[in-house]
Parts: C-alpha cells; structure tokens; sequence
C-alpha cells in the first residue's frame, strides 16, 4: 500500500532530501513550505503521515501540530518532528505538543523509512 | 543523470544564498529593533537551515560553527542574551564568517577551524557558556553522515503485505511469514526475549498505532505473541489503560536495541518491559495479573477473536488475497518497488537553468528583428496607412516590444544580495581603518540583469572602500567640523526613464578641488594653466593613473584607480558621473542599462557600411561650419568647440574603409566622450535613426575585432556592426599626435 | 566472405564530399564538417581585416563571418554575383561561411583513392589541400579546413 506523507520543512534542501529519500520507496510525498502552507495541504491531501520541521516562518511546528490535533479528520495523524537536536526536552516538548515520533536530522535514508513505517504501517 | 546528491548539495548553496540574504537583513533590522522576536527568529531560522542543509554534506565545519552561532541567538529569542550593540556587531562578524563558510564549503577548499574558533570563543563568552560544555553537547551522533542507499528500500517493507488485511489475519500472518534469516539463525547467543507491552490510553493521542509497533517488531525474530485483555477496574482506570497487552516472544535475545528501537516513540506512553529469556525458558505467558483473562493467538491459526476495543482498527475484511495474490504464495520478491514518491511541490517559483533563458532572450531578439524586417518590407511594398495589415503590424510591434521586456526581466535579479555584499565591504573596511561608518542602502529591490549585477560587484567594492578609506573624515575630525563621529554611506538603487540609477554618496569632506588638481598637474595630466570647472576637476578621478591617497593605505592602494571602476561601468553601457559639496559630502552616480541585451544606439552610415553607435557615448551631434575646423598638420585636423580643440577623426578612415576626404566642410561629426573625458569628433556620412538594437557577440564567431564593440541584425536583415568608441580612438589616438589635452590658449 | 577476408567498415573506407567550384577549379571539403549552404547576400565589412574577410552576414540571426575562398587560396578573385553561394563550414565550435562560385557535387571517394598534394612552393594554394583525387578525370581538391580557418593572429589587423 502506498503511504501518503506530508513533509514540512521552509528548507528547500531538506524538502529535496525527504523527496529523494523516498523516491523508489511506495510512499506518495506531498511537500509544503510551513505550517500555514502545511495546513492547505493536509486538507487537499488527508496524508497518512506528516513530517515536519519545528523552525518554520509564519507558522511553526509546534503551532502546525496543535492545529493538525485539533482538526477531527487528522486527530490520530502520526506526526514525525524533524529535529536536528536529539536532545530529550525537545522529544518531550514535540511530544506534548502531540507528536508521535522525531527524526534527527541529517538523517539516514534507512532511518527516515523505518520512522514512517513505525508510525504508519 | 547526474548524481541527485549532487543536485541537491548545489541547491543546497543556491538556498544558502538566501538564507544568507535573510540572515543579514534580519541583523540588519535588529540593530534598529532589537527587540523585535520575529526579527531573530528569521535570523535563527536561517542558520538553522544552514545548519541543517549542511549536516547532511558532512560540512562540518560549517555545522559546527552554525550550531555555535544558531546558540547564541536561540538564547536571544529566549531573552536568555540581549541584542546590545556589541552582540549585533558580533552576529554580523558571524554572518561574515559563516558566509565565508559557505563559500568554502561549496567550492571544496579545506577549512582550518582556526579560521572561525576566535569567533565560536566569542560567541561563546557573549552566550556565557564555557567552551567545553558546549562541545560536550554537540552530540557528534546528533551529525551522522547521512547514507541515501538507494537500493537499501528493497528490504525495507519486503515482509510486510498485508496493509489492509484483517488484524487477526495479519496477526497470523506475521507468525506465518517470519524473516527466514531469523528462523534459520543458529542458537542465539544471549537466548530470546519477551516484550511485554500495554498501551495507555495516552499513545493514541499522539496518533500512534499499536498494530505498526508490533508488525514491525515482528521484522524480528518474533516467533509467538500473546494478547492479554484485562477489564478495567474503573471508569478512570479504562481511561487511562485500555487493558489490552501484548507479550511477545523473540527468538534472538540479540535483537533487544532493534526491539527497544520499535518503541521508541512510545516510551512512556506504555508500560513496556524487555527482558531477556535464556535459551531454554519456553516462551511464558504473562501470568502476573490475576484478572487476566489469556488470548492466545497461535501461527499459523487465523480464527481467534477480533479484539474489539482498538480505538483505531485497521479497515476490516479485506482478504489477504487482494494484497497478496493467492498464485503467489512466497514472500513479496525483494526488488525495487516502482517509483511512486509523486510529489505535490510548491510553485511559487520555477528554478531555470540560465542558459534556456538566454536561449529565449535571443528567439525575442529575433522575433524583434523579424518584425522590424516584415514592417520594412509591408512599408516597401507601399501599403496605405489605415490598412488591416497596418494596424496589425503596429499592435504586432508592440506586442513584441512586451514580450521582449518580459522576456529580460526574467533575467533581472534585485540588486539586494548586491548591496548585503557592500554592508560587508563598509564593516570590514571600517574596521580597518578605524572609523565609525553606518551604511544606509534604499532601493533594494530594484532590479537589474543578473550579468550587471555580477559585473558591479568590483566596481562597487572599490567605490565603498573609496568612500570610507578617503570620503570620510575620521571620528575626530567629523567631531571637530559639527557632524556626528560616525560616518554615513549611503548606497541606493532607482529606476529612472528606462535605466537603473546607483548612487553611492558620503557625507564626508567632500573633493579637495585644488589638491586634485594638484596631482594632475604633477601627474601631467593637464596642463598647469588649464582652466577648468569644478566638475571638470572632479571628473578627473577617472583619469588612468590618478589617485588622491597621499599614503598608500592598505585598502585602496590596490593599483586600482577610479578610472578602472570608470571601465567597468562603461562595458555594461552604463555612465558614472561624480558631483561634490565641500564640507557635505560625495556623490557618484551610475546609470545602467536595464539589460546587457540590447542597447541604445544611433544608426550611422559611413562608407556605404551601416553602423550603430552606442548613445552613451555619444555627448552631441556637429554640424561642421567651416569656421571652426582648423588644419593642423598635414593628416590632421581639429575643430573648435566652445574654446576647445577636439580632434577630428573620419570614421571612415579609422575602420579603413576609405580614405581621408579633401574637405570636412558640412560634414557631419559625433561629439565622443572617452573614459578620461577628453573629447573627440568623429565624422560620419549620415545620421539615420536613433534605437534599440539587441546585441549579438561577434567574438564567439570571429574574434575580437579593433574598434568595434558588437554587432546587431537591422530592419532590413543586415548586419551593423557596434562601434567601441574609447576602442577606436584609443587605437587612433595611439596613431596620431595627442591633441586632446591641448588648450586654445596655451 | 571467408573468415580470412579482413573485415571491413565501408564507412571507414569512403569519405563522402561536397564538391565546389572556386574560379576555374574544383574544390571540396569533408561533407560531414558543412553544416548548410547558404545564397549569398552582401556582407557587412569588419574593419581592418585581411582581404580575403569578405565580413559578416545575418545567418538566421546569428552573425557570421564570411571568407572569400579564392582570395583565401591565394587565387584572383572574381567579384561577388548573386548566383554564389556561401558553403557553411563547422571545425571544432568555431561556425565559418566560405564564398565560393557554385556547388558541384557530392562525391564519395574511397580512402585509397586519396592522394598527397604534391608539395609545391610555389602554389600557395597547396597548403591548405589535405588530399588530390581524381573523380570522372577532373581533379579534385580536398581542402584542409584547420588550415584555411584563420588564425587570430591572421583576422588581427
């Protein structure tokens, strides 16, 4: 089954990364530039699992995940938080704002592949 | 194809560019809001992304000083440091360095961290953080070269096939379909282990899915799984547990970091327990619970009951047929799957490659061409006015025209990165020279082409270093004459009627006149009794070989003068012109065509052959009166304009297209402005028409050619050559006596 | 063919011309380095170069220049008529028109046929011949176009 994910990130780079490491894989990416474009997206697309960056203009991701929770439809989305600190408080900090899991970036192309399907199948 | 890594790593230094653009404007404002949040949040953003971008290159450098550099400011945003003066003036040293970086890091030089570790001990003693700690935190895991192994995704889901089958089947199948490499694996070494894990309820709001956790533990050794329902004791018990747990059996007691790796997102969110069983122990059931009322789902049986109280079951009843056909009963063969990553990118821009551009630039330029030749030929077949073919041909003419100024606007860039490039210019050169400068820029987003841009980075650079090396007083002297102890230059870009204006103005002392022309009377570059007006004075800065530094400082004494900057103006079709108030300050004045493409010219006939001369060569059109030509030797000739003899050059003669007429008398001449202000007359047969023309290099096909700058296609399908002004008489002044500098009077 | 019998590319062997007249004599060059043959129109003259640049013409909006070949091979020239065409030549990126007085033939001549011009210092034509074969009884010049592009030293007044 192909998995439709949403990637956010305002980098053009890691966007390219995300497509590059999926591409050859069954997942059908859908990209945005920030949360608020995120948003427009996820309602286009009802992805099956969305990534995103926390640093984002207009709106981040913390932001982006609260919105994502509040909306019914993408309630029980999975979430990865795209980070480039493993550091605990922002797994807890991504966690409480609902994330399910992170990714620290630069991240393996094995890696990013094993979280997605972790969360979603 | 080319290396997608590749691809993505020259993206990578084209996102670079602008987070660069983004980072100094966002230092820039902070220096005027410091307390501005969205201000150092753009700023943090950028290095962050930088950061980020570079990690996955292994650009080490560049991710250690980022990170160092992207603290500083998170602690900014955090109000943990405050944006004084002194941090603000460190971020833009940082912004410097991490350009510098960049730029490093893209071309491949190797990067000594000596280079930038005065700047992360700075940053750290602004940040209050000790050195060593902060390294410590620098987790080197947290920057693991990143594999893009693109064959590796044939392994990836190969065991999984059955996404949307029913959960006891998949259950089933899980047990039915181990990894045989597992199976087959021989005793392992540290014995099996149990998972046993109970979801609470909590899991499902951070939208987990027990059923992935467990499929992909079963990727493992798994060889038995058991689900334990335990009925809640209360309603705020079922709240928060659901009661549902499951113990799994490993084969290999290896596998513990890969299981502990399946949850890891879920930690906390369950009670998880991973231990691990000695080869002997047969798998237990979990039997701690009393309550426990044991499910036992056994491979390869597919009928036990459906656990009901899932929040978020998987779609039910699908067969497993539909996913995995019955013809095939092995496991779904290892290969690549088809490429199916489709992506919905955002469009806001299009990234072309600029060669397609000029590709099309130069189709315009002959749809432009074209047109003009169909119009001479409807014209030539003498067509009334008023005709549809009339009227069509002119909307057709002007639709070219649009098409042709869409077309080199794409081309056009804002001369903002431009401009940032000088804000760096003013510090450093400032620093070295030890005055207080501000620089002011407007008019940022003008835009101009992208080739004019490129081209007015040196120019620009000498003309910034000029101003705060020799425009400004120092602190002292600004004091002593009533102006404030820090220095403003003022960098600005317009458009005006069709061109771009830059200026870049001091408010300093203004030009030293007199010692001006001091210097180029000693220089001998005019003649000690010349009269001349301020401007003239001024003016001669730009003559090659002037330099007003009594001592050579180490900024502008480069050997390279005003003139040179004067040159490189020129070549874009552009004019510089200089204006000075005593005591007030400095103002030169660049105007650039919008476009390298085409250019203003006057169509002249010389000889029978069609030429264009470009317009801001041109300062005035003769008619020559017997009266003001004056033979002075037997090959030359010079005229009289307004008191001053200017050389007469038949154009003719110079191309070596004929030879020297008789009489000059009622011929026509071009005014020429050249590079060092002296003037000279060129003759011509005839004044045709005053246009633009596009400009088609002939030095691709032929060579340089002496006194001719380019060629351009006319109405009527020939060829007429550009003339180089300053080339030409160059040349001919090279091969006749120097007359411009000679005074009437002396 | 008996597995003795070399093996042979035909391509290899032949080397296929077009053919043309300059004056009284005939001249080719490699088909494969012309790239179109163009009518002649007037040419726009480049200052202070060689005689025999005759200038540059607007092919197809690019700027061409153009050498008179009878003037490049040190042959009298005849002046330009419209029934002459312009044989457009590519060597190594570099685009060149050569004016010639009309278009002969295409020929395809074997290797072997080739011949090594004679040296004679008195032809200054001969330098730039790359071979001599003989088609039908006339002889045909083959022309060494590296040889016949100018140099920057020889357009540089």
């Amino acid at each position: 089954m192909t998995i439709s994910v949403l990637a956010v990130d305002d980098s053009r780079t890691m966007r390219d990364m995300i497509t590059l490491a999926l591409k050859n894989e069954d997942f059908h990416l859908h990209l945005a530039e920030d949360g608020v474009h995120g948003l427009e997206v996820l309602e286009e697309t009802a992805p099956d699992v969305i990534i995103t960056d926390i640093n984002m203009p207009r709106l981040d991701g913390f932001g982006f995940i609260d919105a994502i929770r509040d909306r019914a439809a993408s309630r029980h989305t999975p979430i990865l938080v795209l980070t480039t600190e493993s550091a605990d408080e922002l797994k807890t900090r991504a966690r409480n704002a609902g994330a399910t899991g992170w990714i620290v970036k630069p991240f393996a192309q094995d890696k990013l592949i094993r979280a997605l399907r972790m969360v979603a199948g | 194809m080319s290396d997608p890594m590749q691809e993505i790593r020259a993206s990578f230094f084209v996102e670079c560019e602008e987070l660069l653009e983004n980072l100094f404007d966002a230092i820039q404002e902070m220096t005027e809001d410091p307390a501005n949040k969205d201000t150092i949040n753009i700023a943090f953003r950028a290095v962050h992304s930088i950061k980020g971008g570079a990690g996955a290159f292994q650009l080490d450098d560049l991710v250690a000083f980022a990170h160092q550099f992207e603290t500083a400011m998170d602690m900014v945003r955090s109000d943990a440091l405050e944006a004084g003066d002194t941090l603000v003036a460190l971020f833009f040293r940082c912004g410097d360095m991490l350009s510098d970086l960049v730029r490093m890091s893209r071309e491949g030089e190797d990067i000594d961290p000596d280079l930038y570790a005065p700047l992360i001990a700075e940053l750290a003693e602004c940040a209050g953080i000790s050195l060593e700690e902060e390294e410590a935190e620098v987790d080197p895991a947290d920057f693991q070269p990143m594999t893009l192994d693109l064959d590796l995704g044939a392994d990836v889901d190969a065991d999984f096939s059955f996404e949307d089958a029913d959960f006891d089947a998949e259950l089933a199948a899980i047990l039915n379909d181990p990894p045989a490499a597992e199976i087959a694996s021989d005793a392992p070494s540290g014995g099996g282990l149990s998972v046993h894990f109970a979801p609470k309820q909590s899991i499902f709001e951070n939208g987990n899915e027990p059923l992935f956790l467990l499929r992909n533990l079963s990727d493992l050794s798994l060889c038995d799984i058991q689900l334990s329902f335990t009925p809640s004791q209360s309603f705020e018990q079922a709240l928060d547990a659901p009661g549902l747990a499951w113990t799994l059996q490993l084969l290999d007691g290896d596998d513990e970091i890969a299981a502990r790796e399946v949850f890891e997102f879920v930690d906390g969110l369950c009670e998880l327990t991973i231990e691990r069983t000695s080869p002997q122990t047969a798998p237990e059931p979990m039997a701690s619970e009393a309550d426990t009322q044991l499910i036992e789902v056994e491979a390869p049986k597919s009928s036990t009951p459906k656990p009901t109280s899932l929040p978020d079951p998987a779609p039910e009843d699908v067969p497993t047929a539909e996913v995995e056909p019955p013809s095939k009963p092995e496991p779904p063969a290892k290969e690549p799957k088809p490429a199916s990553a489709k992506q919905s990118a955002p469009s806001a821009t299009v990234r072309v490659d600029l060669d397609r551009i000029d590709r099309l630039v130069n189709l315009v330029g002959e749809l432009v061409i074209n047109q003009a030749m169909l119009s001479q030929s409807v014209l030539q077949a003498g067509l009334p006015k008023n005709t549809n073919i009339s009227t069509g041909l002119d909307e057709f003419m002007q639709l070219t025209r649009d098409i042709q100024e869409s077309v080199m606007m794409i081309r056009a860039q804002p001369v903002k990165s431009l401009f940032q490039r000088m804000s760096r210019i003013v510090r450093e050169a400032s620093a070295a020279v030890d005055k207080k400068v501000r620089l002011v820029t407007d008019g940022e987003n003008t835009e101009i082409d992208k080739t004019v841009i490129e081209r007015l980075a040196d120019p620009l650079t000498h003309m910034i270093r000029n101003a705060v090396d020799h425009g400004l007083e120092t602190s002292d002297q600004r004091l002593a004459s009533g102006k404030s102890a820090e220095g403003v230059v003022r960098l600005t870009a317009a458009h005006r009627s069709g061109r771009v204006i830059i200026e870049i103005s001091d408010d300093g002392s203004g030009i030293n006149r007199p010692k001006v022309r001091e210097i180029a009377v000693s220089k001998g570059l005019i003649h000690k009794d010349s009269k001349l007006t301020d401007s003239e004075i001024e003016n001669l800065l730009f003559m090659p070989g002037f330099s007003t530094a009594t001592e050579i400082s180490n900024l502008s004494g480069r050997g390279v003068g005003m003139d040179v900057v004067k040159s490189a103006i020129t070549a874009l079709g552009g004019r510089i012109s200089i204006s000075s108030t005593d005591g007030k300050g400095t103002v030169f004045s660049i105007s650039l065509p919008l476009t390298l493409a085409v250019l203003d010219g006057m169509v002249i006939s010389v000889a029978g052959e069609t030429l264009v001369v470009p317009l801001n060569a041109i300062a005035e059109t003769l008619t020559l009166q017997p009266e003001i030509i004056e033979r002075l030797g037997p090959e030359t000739t010079v005229i009289s304009v307004r008191d001053e003899f200017v050389p007469l050059f038949d154009l003719g003669v110079e191309l070596g297209y004929r030879k020297p007429k008789p009489s000059y008398e009622g011929a026509i001449a071009l005014l020429v402005v050249q590079e060092d202000g002296a003037r000279s007359a060129l003759v011509v047969d005839d004044i045709e028409d005053q246009r633009q023309v596009v400009i088609k290099g002939l030095q691709d096909s032929y060579g340089s050619v002496p006194g001719v700058a380019a060629a351009t296609i006319l109405g009527d399908g020939q060829i007429a050559l550009i003339l180089d002004a300053a080339d030409l008489l160059g040349q001919a002044t090279g091969r006749s006596r120097d007359l411009s500098t000679l005074e009437k009077a002396g | 063919m008996s597995p003795d019998t070399p093996l042979q590319d035909p391509s290899a062997s032949e080397l296929e011309l077009l053919s043309f007249y300059v004056g009284d004599h005939e001249y080719s060059v490699d088909i494969m380095s012309v790239r179109e043959i163009s009518g002649w129109t007037r040419t726009t003259s480049l200052p202070h170069s060689p005689p025999f640049v005759r200038g540059v013409i607007n092919l197809r909006g690019t700027v061409l220049p153009v050498l008179d070949l009878a003037l490049r091979l040190g042959l009298e020239a005849n002046e330009p008529h419209e029934r002459n065409v312009v044989v457009v030549v590519d060597l190594d990126g570099r685009t060149l028109g050569l004016r010639v007085d009309a278009v002969s033939d295409i020929l395809s001549i074997p290797a072997s046929a080739m011949q090594q011009p004679p040296e004679i210092s008195a032809d200054s034509a001969g330098s730039f011949l790359r071979a001599l074969t003989i088609v039908d009884e006339r002889m045909v010049r083959i022309l060494d176009l590296e040889a016949v592009m100018p140099s920057n030293d020889e357009v540089a007044a």
